[in-house]
């Protein structure tokens, strides 16, 4: 059985002399919560689009639920729901008429599928605007209509690509419970593009990076993190800095230091080079590595 | 074949120009009346065009020829360009369509506009000027295969542009005179031997030529000559149009 939602085989994309894509290589497992981080002009959207038919390859391969997007086309875009991230007018018709008429591009219609569209519009709290036109709508409102867009034909697969830019904090919460909800209910690999890191730390089980069109990095959340061989301490208070300590700092606050101390660091070790320093302190506050910190890291390396 | 899939992006292509009628529909209606009770008048003392018609009677066909034309190449044309500038277009290209299936849902709505435009003027030309005719099939044929073939055209020319500026270059280089140059207003008989000779180059010249003989059983060549033509180029049009899809040329980038 395969087990891959969706595989990048070689994947290679060139505009004129730019390689948007260098040679792709990635598998994304079924029912994963898949985060692909990188830059903006990473490559992010242009992989996204190739796995859509959106973007036509150099070279290489992709497969959607076991479908190839070029031979195979229809069954892949069948099994693939797609986000994306420009917001998109539609100034002909109403919400509830759009998503009518992209179920019947899929040959989907009849009074299952309307009970669906209900479903949706509720869902995404769009019910009472069914029957305004899109350009009608504000840009979370009509952010909320392209998922409910991607969501009508049934996809196995759904990909969010930056969702919540421009967003805010209300709704952004309201997407990420809708999508833990698809993802834990009903199975749907989820795949997501943001600049929002800590969502993508928050939400996402394995995680990608892309830099310059290569991947730097696909690992499960816990293992990405890891690699981040540091630790950061925050002491709040007052006094000169020297000994071990100053050998450790990272930065200077307004009312103390930031420390960076390699993970393996016994705490007890910290605390006692702090009191043998004669530093007045009044509080301190421990941060393990955070996604953020891998993708800088990660990305500086080979900038 | 995706079935439900085509009909249901037809239906859109026809209710998006439905619901501006007055712009889709009645607007070029009263311009061709316009053109029908100006030029109808002027020109009626210019001489016969065929044995026996009426410069009136001669002229309707060609008008109602070049209204389908002219909205036939509209309707794909702009609706194709517009859901490129909007972004709509990607809910299109997301869907388990091919490209056969994409061109024939276009083309079909065009044929559509094409049709109600035409035939709103017919029934002016019948009803109020009480034009008759002689081969409704060989009317049929030739409205239908000339919408799809400008219909097709248009399509193109909706997958080429960028912008409404080439689209408009499209259209009042190529569209335009090519529809004035067909033997609308005239018979080319009636024109300097090399002007004939460059309106056999016309494709235009075939659909309204062929569509005339419908009413009148009278043409400036045979019309399975105008068959023939008229039927090579939808050919040669769709081709062109199934080859840019079927490559995504400046639609899947």
């Amino acid at each position: 059985m395969n087990r891959a939602a969706v595989e990048f085989c070689g994947v290679r994309k060139r505009y004129g002399e730019l390689w948007a894509l260098r040679g792709i290589d990635l598998t994304i497992p079924q029912g994963s919560f898949f985060a692909l981080l990188g830059h903006n002009g990473a490559g992010k959207s242009t992989l996204i689009n190739a796995m859509a038919g959106l973007v036509r390859l150099t070279s290489g391969q992709i497969r959607v639920m076991g479908h190839d997007v070029v031979r195979d086309y229809r069954a892949s875009r069948r099994a693939l729901g797609v986000v994306p991230q420009e917001l998109i007018d539609e100034p002909f018709f109403s919400v509830r008429q759009l998503l009518t008429l992209q179920s019947g591009y899929f040959g989907l219609r009849g009074r299952q599928q309307a009970a669906w569209i209900d479903e949706l519009l509720a869902r995404l709290s769009l019910s009472d605007k069914a029957d305004v036109k899109t350009h009608q709508l504000s840009g979370g409102m009509k952010r909320r209509v392209l998922i409910a867009m991607a969501l009508v034909h049934h996809p196995q697969v759904l990909v969010l690509d930056e969702p919540t830019a421009g967003v805010d904090v209300g709704l952004r919460q309201n997407l990420w419970a809708f999508a833990q909800e698809l993802h834990q209910k009903r199975g749907m690999t989820i795949i997501l593009t943001t600049h929002y890191l800590d969502e993508a730390e928050a939400l996402c089980d394995r995680i990608a990076i892309i830099h310059k069109g290569a991947l730097l990095a696909v690992e499960d959340k816990a293992s990405l993190l890891a690699r981040y061989p540091w630790k950061h301490i925050e002491l709040t208070g007052t006094g000169t800095l020297h000994g071990p300590l100053s050998d450790y700092l990272f930065s200077r606050q307004a009312q103390g230091w930031v420390f960076r101390v390699p993970r393996s660091l016994p705490m007890a070790q910290f605390l006692a080079w702090v009191e043998t320093s004669g530093l007045q302190w009044v509080d301190l506050k421990v941060r393990e590595a955070d996604l953020e910190q891998v993708f800088m890291q990660l990305t500086e390396e080979v900038a | 074949m995706n079935g439900w899939g085509v009909w249901t992006l037809f239906v859109k292509e026809v209710r998006r120009f439905w619901s501006v009628l007055v712009q889709t529909v009645l607007a070029p209606v009263v311009t061709t009346l316009l053109y029908l009770l100006v030029f109808g008048h002027v020109l009626q003392e210019g001489g016969v065009a065929f044995a026996g018609v009426a410069y009136a009677h001669f002229l309707i066909p060609g008008l109602i020829m070049m209204a389908l034309m002219q909205n036939a190449f509209a309707n794909s044309s702009s609706s194709l360009l517009q859901s490129k500038m909007h972004g709509n277009l990607t809910f299109i290209l997301l869907a388990p369509l091919s490209p056969w299936e994409f061109y024939l849902a276009f083309v079909a709505a065009a044929v559509v506009r094409g049709l109600v435009v035409g035939g709103v003027i017919f029934l002016v030309g019948w009803l109020v000027y009480g034009l008759t005719w002689q081969s409704a099939g060989w009317i049929i044929l030739f409205a239908l295969l000339s919408a799809a073939v400008i219909g097709a055209l248009g399509l193109l020319a909706g997958i080429l542009a960028d912008k409404y500026d080439h689209l408009a270059a499209f259209q009042n280089f190529i569209i335009v005179p090519l529809t004035f140059l067909s033997g609308v207003f005239y018979s080319i008989h009636r024109l300097p031997e090399a002007w004939q000779w460059a309106s056999h180059l016309n494709p235009f010249f075939y659909m309204v030529d062929g569509f005339r003989y419908g009413f009148f059983l009278q043409s400036d060549v045979a019309v399975e000559v105008s068959l023939a033509v008229t039927s090579g180029f939808l050919l040669f049009v769709s081709g062109v149009n199934l080859w840019l899809l079927t490559k995504g040329v400046k639609i899947r980038h």
